[in-house]
Protein backbone atom coordinates (compact mmCIF):
# COMPACT_ATOMS: atom_id res chain seq x y z
CA UNK A 1 0.00 0.00 0.00
CA UNK A 2 1.55 3.29 -1.13
CA UNK A 3 1.42 6.55 0.81
CA UNK A 4 -0.88 7.93 -1.90
CA UNK A 5 -3.23 5.01 -1.44
CA UNK A 6 -3.24 5.60 2.32
CA UNK A 7 -4.15 9.26 1.85
CA UNK A 8 -6.93 8.32 -0.59
CA UNK A 9 -8.46 5.76 1.78
CA UNK A 10 -8.28 8.12 4.78
CA UNK A 11 -9.80 10.99 2.82
CA UNK A 12 -12.65 8.88 1.46
CA UNK A 13 -13.45 7.46 4.89
CA UNK A 14 -13.50 10.86 6.57
CA UNK A 15 -15.37 12.59 3.74
CA UNK A 16 -18.08 9.95 3.89
CA UNK A 17 -18.41 9.90 7.68
CA UNK A 18 -18.17 13.62 8.35
CA UNK A 19 -19.62 14.95 5.07
CA UNK A 20 -16.44 16.86 4.25
CA UNK A 21 -15.61 18.45 0.91
CA UNK A 22 -12.76 16.84 -1.04
CA UNK A 23 -10.97 20.16 -1.56
CA UNK A 24 -10.73 20.65 2.22
CA UNK A 25 -8.87 17.37 2.71
CA UNK A 26 -5.31 18.65 2.47
CA UNK A 27 -2.40 17.10 4.41
CA UNK A 28 -1.98 20.32 6.43
CA UNK A 29 -5.70 20.52 7.31
CA UNK A 30 -6.08 20.69 11.10
CA UNK A 31 -8.59 18.09 12.24
CA UNK A 32 -10.35 20.33 14.78
CA UNK A 33 -9.71 23.84 13.49
CA UNK A 34 -10.01 23.30 9.73
CA UNK A 35 -12.23 20.21 9.44
CA UNK A 36 -14.38 21.11 12.46
CA UNK A 37 -14.25 17.73 14.18
CA UNK A 38 -14.84 17.78 17.94
CA UNK A 39 -14.07 15.24 20.66
CA UNK A 40 -17.11 13.06 19.78
CA UNK A 41 -16.14 13.07 16.10
CA UNK A 42 -12.59 12.06 16.91
CA UNK A 43 -13.86 8.93 18.69
CA UNK A 44 -15.78 8.05 15.52
CA UNK A 45 -12.85 9.05 13.31
CA UNK A 46 -10.77 6.30 14.91
CA UNK A 47 -13.59 3.78 14.32
CA UNK A 48 -13.95 4.60 10.62
CA UNK A 49 -10.18 4.56 10.04
CA UNK A 50 -9.83 1.21 11.84
CA UNK A 51 -12.64 -0.13 9.66
CA UNK A 52 -11.14 1.30 6.45
CA UNK A 53 -7.77 -0.37 7.10
CA UNK A 54 -9.13 -3.45 8.90
CA UNK A 55 -7.04 -3.08 12.06
CA UNK A 56 -7.32 -2.13 15.73
CA UNK A 57 -5.27 0.76 17.01
CA UNK A 58 -2.77 -0.93 19.34
CA UNK A 59 -2.47 2.03 21.71
CA UNK A 60 -4.76 5.07 22.05
CA UNK A 61 -1.71 7.06 23.16
CA UNK A 62 -0.69 7.07 19.49
CA UNK A 63 -3.44 9.66 18.95
CA UNK A 64 -1.77 12.21 21.22
CA UNK A 65 0.30 13.69 18.40
CA UNK A 66 -2.38 13.55 15.72
CA UNK A 67 -3.42 17.10 14.79
CA UNK A 68 -3.60 17.20 10.99
CA UNK A 69 -4.67 14.90 8.19
CA UNK A 70 -0.98 14.48 7.37
CA UNK A 71 -0.42 13.17 10.90
CA UNK A 72 -3.04 10.49 10.25
CA UNK A 73 -1.42 9.49 6.95
CA UNK A 74 1.94 9.23 8.79
CA UNK A 75 0.49 7.12 11.60
CA UNK A 76 -1.07 4.68 9.14
CA UNK A 77 2.19 4.50 7.14
CA UNK A 78 4.11 3.70 10.33
CA UNK A 79 1.63 0.98 11.26
CA UNK A 80 1.98 -0.40 7.74
CA UNK A 81 5.77 -0.43 8.04
CA UNK A 82 5.70 -2.35 11.35
CA UNK A 83 3.13 -4.81 9.97
CA UNK A 84 0.08 -3.78 12.06
CA UNK A 85 -1.70 -2.88 8.84
CA UNK A 86 -1.54 -5.17 5.84
CA UNK A 87 0.81 -3.97 3.11
CA UNK B 1 -52.65 33.43 40.99
CA UNK B 2 -53.81 34.70 37.61
CA UNK B 3 -53.57 31.83 35.13
CA UNK B 4 -52.46 32.62 31.59
CA UNK B 5 -54.64 31.62 28.67
CA UNK B 6 -52.67 29.40 26.28
CA UNK B 7 -53.07 29.37 22.51
CA UNK B 8 -51.70 27.38 19.59
CA UNK B 9 -50.03 29.52 16.93
CA UNK B 10 -47.96 26.98 15.02
CA UNK B 11 -48.10 23.31 14.05
CA UNK B 12 -45.71 20.89 12.36
CA UNK B 13 -46.10 17.26 11.36
CA UNK B 14 -44.20 14.37 9.87
CA UNK B 15 -46.50 11.41 9.50
CA UNK B 16 -46.89 8.21 7.48
CA UNK B 17 -48.62 10.46 4.91
CA UNK B 18 -45.43 12.52 4.51
CA UNK B 19 -43.88 15.76 5.68
CA UNK B 20 -45.98 18.73 6.72
CA UNK B 21 -49.35 19.48 8.28
CA UNK B 22 -50.87 19.92 4.83
CA UNK B 23 -49.71 16.43 3.83
CA UNK B 24 -51.23 15.01 7.03
CA UNK B 25 -54.50 16.84 6.51
CA UNK B 26 -54.81 15.92 2.83
CA UNK B 27 -54.05 12.30 3.69
CA UNK B 28 -56.66 12.21 6.43
CA UNK B 29 -59.24 13.84 4.17
CA UNK B 30 -58.48 11.39 1.34
CA UNK B 31 -60.00 8.56 3.39
CA UNK B 32 -57.10 6.39 2.27
CA UNK B 33 -54.95 4.72 4.89
CA UNK B 34 -51.25 5.47 5.21
CA UNK B 35 -50.65 1.88 6.37
CA UNK B 36 -48.95 -0.67 4.16
CA UNK B 37 -47.23 -4.04 4.20
CA UNK B 38 -44.08 -4.45 6.28
CA UNK B 39 -41.36 -7.10 6.27
CA UNK B 40 -41.49 -8.95 9.58
CA UNK B 41 -39.64 -12.04 8.35
CA UNK B 42 -36.49 -11.15 10.32
CA UNK B 43 -38.20 -12.14 13.58
CA UNK B 44 -39.27 -15.75 13.78
CA UNK B 45 -42.89 -16.13 14.72
CA UNK B 46 -43.78 -12.46 14.37
CA UNK B 47 -47.07 -12.22 12.54
CA UNK B 48 -47.43 -8.43 12.16
CA UNK B 49 -47.75 -7.67 8.46
CA UNK B 50 -48.96 -4.04 8.38
CA UNK B 51 -47.32 -0.83 9.61
CA UNK B 52 -47.00 2.86 8.86
CA UNK B 53 -43.61 4.26 7.91
CA UNK B 54 -42.82 7.91 7.18
CA UNK B 55 -41.82 8.35 3.53
CA UNK B 56 -38.20 9.51 3.07
CA UNK B 57 -37.48 13.08 4.18
CA UNK B 58 -34.49 15.27 3.38
CA UNK B 59 -32.59 14.87 6.66
CA UNK B 60 -29.68 16.87 5.25
CA UNK B 61 -31.71 20.03 5.76
CA UNK B 62 -30.42 19.57 9.32
CA UNK B 63 -26.70 20.26 9.58
CA UNK B 64 -24.52 17.29 10.45
CA UNK B 65 -23.48 18.94 13.73
CA UNK B 66 -27.04 18.39 14.96
CA UNK B 67 -28.01 15.38 12.85
CA UNK B 68 -25.18 13.14 14.07
CA UNK B 69 -26.95 12.61 17.42
CA UNK B 70 -30.40 12.16 15.86
CA UNK B 71 -32.21 8.94 15.12
CA UNK B 72 -35.21 9.15 12.75
CA UNK B 73 -37.59 10.21 15.53
CA UNK B 74 -35.49 13.31 16.27
CA UNK B 75 -35.02 14.11 12.59
CA UNK B 76 -38.77 13.96 12.06
CA UNK B 77 -39.40 16.01 15.21
CA UNK B 78 -36.86 18.64 14.17
CA UNK B 79 -38.46 19.11 10.76
CA UNK B 80 -41.89 19.31 12.41
CA UNK B 81 -40.61 21.84 14.98
CA UNK B 82 -39.19 24.05 12.24
CA UNK B 83 -42.55 23.94 10.45
CA UNK B 84 -44.35 24.91 13.66
CA UNK B 85 -41.96 27.81 14.29
CA UNK B 86 -42.39 29.03 10.74
CA UNK B 87 -46.18 28.96 10.95
CA UNK B 88 -46.00 30.79 14.27
CA UNK B 89 -43.89 33.46 12.63
CA UNK B 90 -40.89 32.84 14.87
CA UNK B 91 -37.66 33.47 12.99
CA UNK B 92 -35.27 30.83 14.32
CA UNK B 93 -32.42 33.31 14.27
CA UNK B 94 -34.32 35.31 16.88
CA UNK B 95 -34.68 32.51 19.42
CA UNK B 96 -32.50 33.54 22.35
CA UNK B 97 -29.94 30.75 21.95
CA UNK B 98 -29.41 31.76 18.33
CA UNK B 99 -29.75 35.49 18.81
CA UNK B 100 -26.15 36.52 19.33
CA UNK B 101 -25.60 39.77 17.53
CA UNK B 102 -29.29 40.22 16.84
CA UNK B 103 -31.59 42.88 18.18
CA UNK B 104 -32.32 41.47 21.64
CA UNK B 105 -35.70 43.20 21.67
CA UNK B 106 -36.79 40.61 19.11
CA UNK B 107 -35.26 37.60 20.89
CA UNK B 108 -37.67 34.96 22.15
CA UNK B 109 -37.09 32.52 25.00
CA UNK B 110 -38.68 29.23 23.93
CA UNK B 111 -38.91 26.01 25.95
CA UNK B 112 -39.65 22.49 24.80
CA UNK B 113 -41.73 19.59 26.08
CA UNK B 114 -41.57 16.57 23.79
CA UNK B 115 -42.12 12.95 24.65
CA UNK B 116 -41.34 9.58 23.18
CA UNK B 117 -42.04 6.07 24.40
CA UNK B 118 -38.32 5.30 24.70
CA UNK B 119 -35.09 6.16 22.96
CA UNK B 120 -34.32 4.92 19.47
CA UNK B 121 -34.88 1.15 19.24
CA UNK B 122 -32.51 0.97 16.25
CA UNK B 123 -29.71 2.67 18.21
CA UNK B 124 -30.27 0.24 21.09
CA UNK B 125 -30.30 -2.64 18.62
CA UNK B 126 -27.01 -1.47 17.07
CA UNK B 127 -25.34 -1.08 20.47
CA UNK B 128 -26.30 -4.52 21.75
CA UNK B 129 -25.59 -6.20 18.42
CA UNK B 130 -22.02 -4.87 18.61
CA UNK B 131 -21.62 -5.77 22.27
CA UNK B 132 -23.11 -9.26 22.05
CA UNK B 133 -21.33 -10.27 18.87
CA UNK B 134 -17.87 -8.86 19.75
CA UNK B 135 -17.95 -8.62 23.58
CA UNK B 136 -16.54 -5.14 23.01
CA UNK B 137 -17.84 -1.60 22.69
CA UNK B 138 -14.80 -0.38 20.75
CA UNK B 139 -16.82 0.19 17.59
CA UNK B 140 -19.82 1.83 19.25
CA UNK B 141 -20.21 5.38 17.92
CA UNK B 142 -19.75 8.22 20.37
CA UNK B 143 -23.19 9.54 19.46
CA UNK B 144 -25.12 6.35 20.28
CA UNK B 145 -26.13 7.47 23.78
CA UNK B 146 -27.73 10.67 22.45
CA UNK B 147 -30.07 8.58 20.30
CA UNK B 148 -30.91 6.14 23.08
CA UNK B 149 -31.55 8.47 26.02
CA UNK B 150 -35.20 8.93 26.90
CA UNK B 151 -35.05 12.71 26.32
CA UNK B 152 -33.45 12.25 22.90
CA UNK B 153 -36.23 14.01 20.97
CA UNK B 154 -36.55 17.03 23.26
CA UNK B 155 -32.78 17.51 23.54
CA UNK B 156 -32.02 17.10 19.86
CA UNK B 157 -34.80 19.48 18.81
CA UNK B 158 -33.69 21.98 21.46
CA UNK B 159 -30.15 21.91 20.04
CA UNK B 160 -31.27 22.25 16.43
CA UNK B 161 -33.56 25.18 17.30
CA UNK B 162 -31.15 26.88 19.74
CA UNK B 163 -33.66 26.92 22.59
CA UNK B 164 -33.03 28.46 26.01
CA UNK B 165 -36.24 27.74 27.91
CA UNK B 166 -37.02 24.68 30.01
CA UNK B 167 -36.60 21.21 28.51
CA UNK B 168 -39.18 18.59 29.52
CA UNK B 169 -39.28 15.05 28.15
CA UNK B 170 -42.22 13.01 29.39
CA UNK B 171 -41.89 9.33 28.68
CA UNK B 172 -45.48 8.20 29.03
CA UNK B 173 -45.70 5.38 26.51
CA UNK B 174 -48.37 6.10 23.89
CA UNK B 175 -49.56 9.14 25.86
CA UNK B 176 -46.13 10.79 25.56
CA UNK B 177 -47.19 13.26 22.87
CA UNK B 178 -50.25 14.43 24.78
CA UNK B 179 -48.22 14.54 27.99
CA UNK B 180 -45.74 16.76 26.17
CA UNK B 181 -48.50 19.21 25.27
CA UNK B 182 -50.00 19.09 28.76
CA UNK B 183 -46.73 19.86 30.53
CA UNK B 184 -46.02 22.73 28.15
CA UNK B 185 -49.54 24.05 28.74
CA UNK B 186 -48.93 24.05 32.49
CA UNK B 187 -45.57 25.78 32.09
CA UNK B 188 -47.25 28.65 30.26
CA UNK B 189 -50.51 28.93 32.17
CA UNK B 190 -48.67 29.11 35.49
CA UNK B 191 -46.35 31.78 34.14
CA UNK B 192 -43.10 29.82 34.10
CA UNK B 193 -42.63 30.12 30.35
CA UNK B 194 -44.19 32.23 27.60
CA UNK B 195 -43.54 30.07 24.55
CA UNK B 196 -43.10 26.30 24.19
CA UNK B 197 -42.61 23.77 21.43
CA UNK B 198 -44.44 20.62 22.46
CA UNK B 199 -45.63 17.23 21.24
CA UNK B 200 -44.14 13.83 20.65
CA UNK B 201 -42.36 11.52 18.24
CA UNK B 202 -41.54 7.89 17.70
CA UNK B 203 -39.89 5.73 15.07
CA UNK B 204 -40.88 2.37 13.69
CA UNK B 205 -38.81 -0.65 14.59
CA UNK B 206 -39.81 -4.23 14.08
CA UNK B 207 -39.04 -4.99 17.74
CA UNK B 208 -41.69 -2.46 18.77
CA UNK B 209 -44.26 -4.35 16.74
CA UNK B 210 -42.95 -7.56 18.32
CA UNK B 211 -43.38 -6.07 21.80
CA UNK B 212 -47.07 -5.43 21.18
CA UNK B 213 -47.36 -8.85 19.60
CA UNK B 214 -46.01 -10.51 22.77
CA UNK B 215 -48.85 -8.86 24.69
CA UNK B 216 -51.42 -10.04 22.14
CA UNK B 217 -52.06 -6.39 21.31
CA UNK B 218 -50.76 -6.31 17.70
CA UNK B 219 -52.87 -7.07 14.66
CA UNK B 220 -51.99 -10.08 12.53
CA UNK B 221 -54.14 -8.94 9.63
CA UNK B 222 -52.47 -8.91 6.24
CA UNK B 223 -54.53 -6.04 4.80
CA UNK B 224 -54.54 -2.51 6.17
CA UNK B 225 -58.31 -2.23 6.36
CA UNK B 226 -58.41 -5.16 8.77
CA UNK B 227 -55.15 -4.28 10.58
CA UNK B 228 -56.41 -1.06 12.12
CA UNK B 229 -60.18 -0.64 12.40
CA UNK B 230 -60.98 1.02 15.73
CA UNK B 231 -64.36 0.24 17.32
CA UNK B 232 -65.12 -2.32 14.59
CA UNK B 233 -66.37 -5.76 15.64
CA UNK B 234 -63.52 -7.36 13.66
CA UNK B 235 -60.72 -5.28 15.16
CA UNK B 236 -57.81 -7.41 16.30
CA UNK B 237 -55.01 -5.18 17.48
CA UNK B 238 -52.59 -2.36 16.79
CA UNK B 239 -50.79 -1.57 13.54
CA UNK B 240 -47.58 0.16 14.63
CA UNK B 241 -46.45 3.26 12.79
CA UNK B 242 -44.28 6.32 13.36
CA UNK B 243 -44.15 10.09 13.07
CA UNK B 244 -43.70 13.40 14.87
CA UNK B 245 -46.16 16.11 15.81
CA UNK B 246 -45.17 19.50 17.22
CA UNK B 247 -47.27 22.44 18.39
CA UNK B 248 -45.97 25.92 19.09
CA UNK B 249 -47.98 27.29 22.00
CA UNK B 250 -47.72 30.57 23.85
CA UNK B 251 -49.58 32.77 26.27
CA UNK B 252 -52.48 34.67 24.79
CA UNK B 253 -50.78 37.92 25.81
CA UNK B 254 -47.68 36.92 23.86
CA UNK B 255 -49.66 35.95 20.76
CA UNK B 256 -51.59 39.23 20.83
CA UNK B 257 -48.45 41.26 21.36
CA UNK B 258 -46.79 39.60 18.37
CA UNK B 259 -49.90 39.80 16.22
CA UNK B 260 -49.76 36.02 15.71
CA UNK B 261 -52.58 34.09 14.05
CA UNK B 262 -54.28 32.00 16.73
CA UNK B 263 -55.23 28.53 15.52
CA UNK B 264 -56.98 27.28 18.69
CA UNK B 265 -56.88 27.54 22.45
CA UNK B 266 -55.92 24.83 24.93
CA UNK B 267 -58.47 25.29 27.70
CA UNK B 268 -57.64 22.40 30.01
CA UNK B 269 -56.50 18.85 30.53
CA UNK B 270 -56.38 16.09 33.08
CA UNK B 271 -54.09 13.19 33.77
CA UNK B 272 -54.68 10.30 36.12
CA UNK B 273 -53.44 6.79 36.77
CA UNK B 274 -55.05 3.42 36.85
CA UNK B 275 -53.16 1.25 39.32
CA UNK B 276 -55.48 -1.67 38.70
CA UNK B 277 -53.32 -3.10 35.93
CA UNK B 278 -50.11 -2.13 34.16
CA UNK B 279 -51.34 -3.68 30.93
CA UNK B 280 -55.13 -3.65 30.87
CA UNK B 281 -57.24 -0.55 30.19
CA UNK B 282 -59.52 0.79 32.89
CA UNK B 283 -62.77 2.37 31.68
CA UNK B 284 -63.62 3.96 35.01
CA UNK B 285 -60.30 5.83 35.17
CA UNK B 286 -60.66 6.93 31.54
CA UNK B 287 -64.08 8.38 32.31
CA UNK B 288 -62.71 10.19 35.36
CA UNK B 289 -59.86 11.58 33.26
CA UNK B 290 -62.24 13.11 30.70
CA UNK B 291 -64.48 14.47 33.47
CA UNK B 292 -61.52 16.12 35.22
CA UNK B 293 -60.35 17.62 31.92
CA UNK B 294 -63.78 19.22 31.37
CA UNK B 295 -63.69 20.62 34.90
CA UNK B 296 -60.18 21.99 34.36
CA UNK B 297 -61.28 23.64 31.12
CA UNK B 298 -64.54 24.98 32.62
CA UNK B 299 -66.40 23.36 29.73
CA UNK B 300 -69.74 21.60 30.18
CA UNK B 301 -70.44 18.13 28.77
CA UNK B 302 -73.03 19.54 26.41
CA UNK B 303 -70.52 21.96 24.95
CA UNK B 304 -68.19 19.21 23.66
CA UNK B 305 -68.87 18.79 19.93
CA UNK B 306 -66.37 16.06 19.15
CA UNK B 307 -64.17 13.46 20.83
CA UNK B 308 -60.99 12.25 19.16
CA UNK B 309 -60.52 8.86 20.77
CA UNK B 310 -57.23 7.15 21.52
CA UNK B 311 -58.85 3.90 20.26
CA UNK B 312 -55.97 1.87 18.84
CA UNK B 313 -58.03 -1.01 17.46
CA UNK B 314 -57.36 -3.38 20.35
CA UNK B 315 -60.40 -5.29 21.57
CA UNK B 316 -59.94 -4.30 25.23
CA UNK B 317 -58.79 -0.69 24.77
CA UNK B 318 -61.56 0.42 22.41
CA UNK B 319 -64.21 -1.23 24.58
CA UNK B 320 -62.93 0.49 27.71
CA UNK B 321 -62.72 3.91 26.06
CA UNK B 322 -66.08 3.58 24.31
CA UNK B 323 -67.81 2.73 27.57
CA UNK B 324 -66.02 5.59 29.32
CA UNK B 325 -67.31 8.01 26.68
CA UNK B 326 -70.87 6.71 26.91
CA UNK B 327 -70.65 6.71 30.70
CA UNK B 328 -69.69 10.38 30.80
CA UNK B 329 -71.62 11.84 27.88
CA UNK B 330 -74.53 9.40 27.44
CA UNK B 331 -75.62 7.25 24.52
CA UNK B 332 -74.99 8.70 21.04
CA UNK B 333 -74.42 12.10 22.58
CA UNK B 334 -71.14 13.29 21.01
CA UNK B 335 -69.53 12.49 17.66
CA UNK B 336 -66.56 10.16 18.17
CA UNK B 337 -63.80 8.99 15.88
CA UNK B 338 -60.29 7.58 16.02
CA UNK B 339 -57.62 8.32 13.42
CA UNK B 340 -55.73 5.06 13.93
CA UNK B 341 -57.36 3.56 10.82
CA UNK B 342 -55.71 6.32 8.77
CA UNK B 343 -52.38 6.53 10.56
CA UNK B 344 -51.98 3.32 12.53
CA UNK B 345 -50.63 3.83 16.02
CA UNK B 346 -47.86 6.43 15.90
CA UNK B 347 -47.10 5.69 19.58
CA UNK B 348 -45.42 8.69 21.24
CA UNK B 349 -46.47 10.92 18.35
CA UNK B 350 -50.17 10.09 18.28
CA UNK B 351 -51.32 12.57 20.94
CA UNK B 352 -49.65 15.42 19.07
CA UNK B 353 -50.43 14.38 15.48
CA UNK B 354 -54.06 13.75 16.35
CA UNK B 355 -54.30 17.06 18.27
CA UNK B 356 -53.05 18.77 15.11
CA UNK B 357 -55.80 16.96 13.19
CA UNK B 358 -58.34 18.20 15.76
CA UNK B 359 -57.19 21.80 15.28
CA UNK B 360 -57.53 21.35 11.53
CA UNK B 361 -61.03 19.90 11.99
CA UNK B 362 -61.98 22.93 14.11
CA UNK B 363 -60.53 25.29 11.54
CA UNK B 364 -62.27 23.63 8.59
CA UNK B 365 -65.52 22.76 10.44
CA UNK B 366 -65.17 19.13 9.41
CA UNK B 367 -65.23 15.96 11.48
CA UNK B 368 -63.07 13.13 10.20
CA UNK B 369 -64.36 9.57 10.43
CA UNK B 370 -62.89 6.38 11.85
CA UNK B 371 -61.46 4.79 8.72
CA UNK B 372 -62.23 1.07 8.31
CA UNK B 373 -65.11 1.17 10.82
CA UNK B 374 -67.84 -0.85 9.13
CA UNK B 375 -69.60 -2.80 11.87
CA UNK B 376 -69.42 -1.00 15.22
CA UNK B 377 -68.87 -3.37 18.11
CA UNK B 378 -71.73 -3.03 20.58
CA UNK B 379 -69.39 -3.90 23.46
CA UNK B 380 -67.80 -0.47 22.92
CA UNK B 381 -70.98 1.26 24.06
CA UNK B 382 -73.66 3.12 22.19
CA UNK B 383 -71.58 5.83 20.55
CA UNK B 384 -72.23 8.39 17.84
CA UNK B 385 -69.63 7.06 15.44
CA UNK B 386 -68.45 9.15 12.52
CA UNK B 387 -68.04 6.86 9.50
CA UNK B 388 -67.65 9.48 6.77
CA UNK B 389 -66.42 13.05 6.69
CA UNK B 390 -69.07 15.39 8.09
CA UNK B 391 -69.39 19.16 8.05
CA UNK B 392 -69.71 20.31 11.65
CA UNK B 393 -68.70 23.34 13.66
CA UNK B 394 -66.58 22.36 16.65
CA UNK B 395 -66.40 24.81 19.53
CA UNK B 396 -64.76 22.41 21.98
CA UNK B 397 -63.32 18.93 21.54
CA UNK B 398 -61.53 16.34 23.63
CA UNK B 399 -58.38 14.52 22.57
CA UNK B 400 -57.66 11.35 24.55
CA UNK B 401 -54.46 9.35 25.01
CA UNK B 402 -54.77 6.30 27.25
CA UNK B 403 -51.50 4.39 27.45
CA UNK B 404 -50.18 1.16 28.84
CA UNK B 405 -48.67 1.53 32.26
CA UNK B 406 -51.91 3.10 33.50
CA UNK B 407 -51.06 6.61 32.15
CA UNK B 408 -54.12 8.55 31.00
CA UNK B 409 -54.42 12.05 29.51
CA UNK B 410 -57.39 14.01 28.14
CA UNK B 411 -56.90 17.43 26.55
CA UNK B 412 -59.60 20.02 25.80
CA UNK B 413 -59.09 22.09 22.64
CA UNK B 414 -61.34 25.06 21.95
CA UNK B 415 -61.98 27.64 19.26
CA UNK B 416 -60.29 30.86 20.32
CA UNK B 417 -62.67 33.63 21.32
CA UNK B 418 -61.39 36.93 22.68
Amino acid sequence: MTNEEIAKIVNEALADEFELEAEDLRPDAHIRDDLGLDSLDIVDMVIVIEKAFAFKLPDRALLANIHTLGDIYGLIANLRDVGTISK
Amino acid sequence: MQKQRVVITGMGAVSPYGQGVESLWQGLCSSKTALHSIDSSQIQGLACAIGGMVPPVNAKLISRDFRRTMSPMSIHACLAAWEALEQAGIDRTYIVGNAQGKDTEKAYRVGISMGTTLGSPQALHDFFYEYITTKSVDSVRSTAFFKVMSHTVASNVAMACGLKGRLLAPSAACASGLAGIALAFDAIRYGKETMMLCGGADEFHILTAATFDRMNAASHATEARQASCPFDAKRNGIAVSEGAGVLFIESLDSAKKRGATILAEITGYASNTSARSIAHPDSETMQACMAEALEDAHVQHDDINYINAHATSTPAGDTAEGNAIEGLFGAKAVPVSSLKGHLGHTLGACGALESIACVQMMKESLVLPTLHLENPDNTCGNLLYIQEIQAKYIQHCIKNAFAMGGIYYSLVLSQYKD
